[in-house]
């Protein structure tokens, strides 16, 4: 299964615009093999569903890890808990601060009283959804929870179920930005990293980083450079950075009013100004659906 | 809003001190769920405009994924120190072998398996508590460490620098983010840019705040977004408002959300392609545009004056009842 996965490093680069407006011209493109299975996994700022408006068809809670809680009946202040505990999660009253719990079990080994034990915590929902361009899987993790790498993975698995039922061999995946635990997560099975780069000082420092990310783990880069005309010196640049990396730059997109204007009206900009770039968007979809000339 | 110059700070509003006049400490985090949103933008620009005033300022970049300070605030690093994570390591010839799985059966993060006889450590999947060590009947659990990144010092003019690095292919944030917080724990006037997002590392970063500035795009992502970071920080306790950044570009829903929520409102920077275009190049907006300035004086001020009030609140509670609770 080829699974296209679209990062940025920095956030708000346009990963959810382009990938929206990847999905719906993936969709209407009738290539082989039907359009891609979509999993939004920006698990803790989802956004694709505002675009793609889906039909929630299935919904699952998402068992994260387990968190630890302190009977109070049962225990003896002793202190052994609050000593053994490396994340500061035994609060002064010898109740777990939940938000600082790992769910690493050190607390209930060391405890002489039996006063505290683990128990599985719901961190967040996920979701098997229709959308005009395709199947989509999605997630929401709770407020604060951990374990959004686990979620991404829990998604990615879904998708990959689904593709499986239709019989469809290609997943577009959103992606979180920076370079941590749910981008990690995201790359687990990657075929291809999508990278979005606007020409920034900031986000081409951060672009650098997802590629040595992807590098470490492998996987081969295209880049869509969005904003170009913001700072031409710095487009060059990336284009420059591109080619000497060996990333495959499937397009330029200008700044342009009617990426917001679209998002407003809940459209991809495929949809909204569909002159401009449904033609654009369907031809980088082609060459990232196709193996060979994505894969430098 | 404040009282507003375009050339300059507002005379005795913005006056020099340890953290503030009445010596409170302010710790100001800039949050938003949303990335991308102008956290970096408003938060050296406070930066600049505080140490402009006199204050003596320590910025803390805790995006250690992506961080971005030091481009609008070039940093001479002095200080690089690795942050490390204590993992186990494991002494194989005291390890009583198949006869105990104890460490196997007990790490909740299955970042242990035994490999032809020896156990084994995943370490990019150990989160370092230490049950392993804790638990061996043989003692043959000893201490090793991952390096989790860099925290580094420096000083970009009159404004202290500190920030980490996180290492490629590190899964792990969080830890990082509180040391290069504990490596500036002392002082008195911070500012402290957070990554994205809502989950753990976000907390990481805004836990402790004094008040915590949520910078938002006037766009549907932007409300969604900044909902999903106002429900973490009432659920932390935390003092926040809300920056409307590149005003203009979108429509008025987030600006009517903040009504029926009843979230302050620290100031609109009206957005431009010009200064989108400065900011590619990595400039201070304050610096040059008036108008940007004037907006982000009167959100420091604001900021300032709800910290103060809220210390004068608690230190008179205290006075009144001896014993109060508050909000952390």
């Amino acid at each position: 299964m080829r699974e296209i996965v679209v990062l940025s490093g920095k956030g708000g680069t346009g990963k959810t615009s382009v990938t929206a407006a990847l999905a719906v011209c993936a969709a209407q493109s009738g290539l082989a093999g039907g359009p891609p299975v979509l999993a939004d996994c920006d698990v803790d700022a989802a956004d694709l569903h505002l675009v793609l408006a889906p039909t929630v068809r299935e919904g699952h809670e998402f068992l994260g890890g387990d968190k630890a809680a302190i009977d109070a009946a049962l225990c003896q202040s002793c202190g052994l808990c609050r000593e053994a505990c490396r994340f500061g999660a035994i609060g002064g009253d010898f109740q777990v601060i939940e938000a600082a719990c790992e769910g690493c079990g050190v607390c209930a080994y060391v405890c002489p009283a039996g006063a505290a034990s683990l128990s599985p915590v719901v961190s967040g929902d996920w979701f098997v959804s229709e959308t005009r361009a395709g199947i989509m899987v999605h997630a929401a993790l709770r407020l604060g929870e951990e374990n959004s790498g686990k979620l991404v993975s829990t998604v990615k698995k879904a998708a990959r179920a689904e593709a499986k039922r239709l019989g469809r061999d290609i997943l577009l995946v959103d992606g979180s930005p920076g370079i941590g635990c749910p981008v990690i997560a995201s790359l687990g099975g990657a075929s291809t990293v999508l990278m979005v780069a606007e020409p920034t000082l900031s986000a081409v420092h951060d672009i650098k980083r997802v590629h040595a990310l992807a590098r470490h783990f492998g996987i081969p880069c295209a880049a869509v450079l969005n904003k170009s005309d913001i700072c031409p010196e710095l487009t060059r640049e990336l284009a420059a950075f591109c080619g000497e990396s060996g990333i495959a730059v499937l397009g330029e997109l200008p700044y342009d009013p009617a990426f917001v204007a679209a998002q407003l009206a809940g459209q991809s900009v495929a949809e909204f100004a569909p002159g401009r770039y449904q033609d654009m968007f369907t031809r980088m979809w082609r060459r990232l659906a196709c193996d060979e000339r994505c894969a430098p | 809003m404040a009282a507003l110059h375009e050339n300059g700070p507002v005379p005795g509003a913005l006056s020099p001190g340890a953290g503030d006049t009445d010596g409170t400490a302010l710790k100001i985090a800039v949050a938003s769920g949303k990335g991308g949103t102008g956290k970096t933008t408003v938060a050296v620009n406070l930066a600049a405009l505080a140490a402009e005033a006199g204050h003596s300022v320590v910025f803390a970049d805790c995006d250690v994924e992506e961080p971005n300070a030091h481009v609008f605030l070039p940093t001479v690093w002095e200080r690089e120190e690795k942050a490390l994570l204590p993992i186990p390591r494991f002494l194989q010839e005291r390890c009583l072998g198949e006869s105990c799985r104890i460490c196997l059966d007990l790490c909740r993060f299955k970042a242990l398996i035994r490999m032809a006889g020896d156990i084994m450590l995943f370490p990019e999947l150990c989160h370092g508590c230490g049950l392993c060590k804790l638990a061996c009947p043989a003692g043959a659990v000893t201490g090793d460490a991952r390096e989790l990144g860099v925290v580094r010092r420096g000083a970009s003019g009159a404004i202290r620098m500190a920030g980490g690095l996180s290492r490629v292919g590190e899964a792990m944030s969080s830890p990082l983010i509180k040391a290069v917080k504990q490596s500036v724990a002392d002082a008195p006037f911070q500012l402290w840019d957070c990554p994205p997002g809502t989950a753990c590392p976000v907390i990481a970063a805004v836990s402790g705040a004094d008040f915590v500035i949520l910078v938002a795009e006037p766009t549907a992502f932007g409300l969604h977004d900044l909902t999903l970071a106002v429900g973490l920080v009432r659920a932390l306790g935390l003092p926040h408002g809300v920056v409307i950044n590149r005003d203009g570009m979108g429509d008025d829903r987030v600006l009517s959300y903040l009504e029926r929520e009843g979230i302050a409102l620290l100031g609109r920077i009206p957005g431009s392609l010009e200064a989108a275009r400065a900011s590619a190049r990595g400039g201070l907006l304050a610096r040059t545009f008036p108008e940007i300035r004037a907006v982000l004086e009167g959100v420091l001020e604001t900021v300032r004056e709800a910290v103060r009030a809220k210390a004068r609140d608690r230190s008179l509670a205290q006075a009144g009842q001896g014993d109060v609770s508050c909000a952390r």
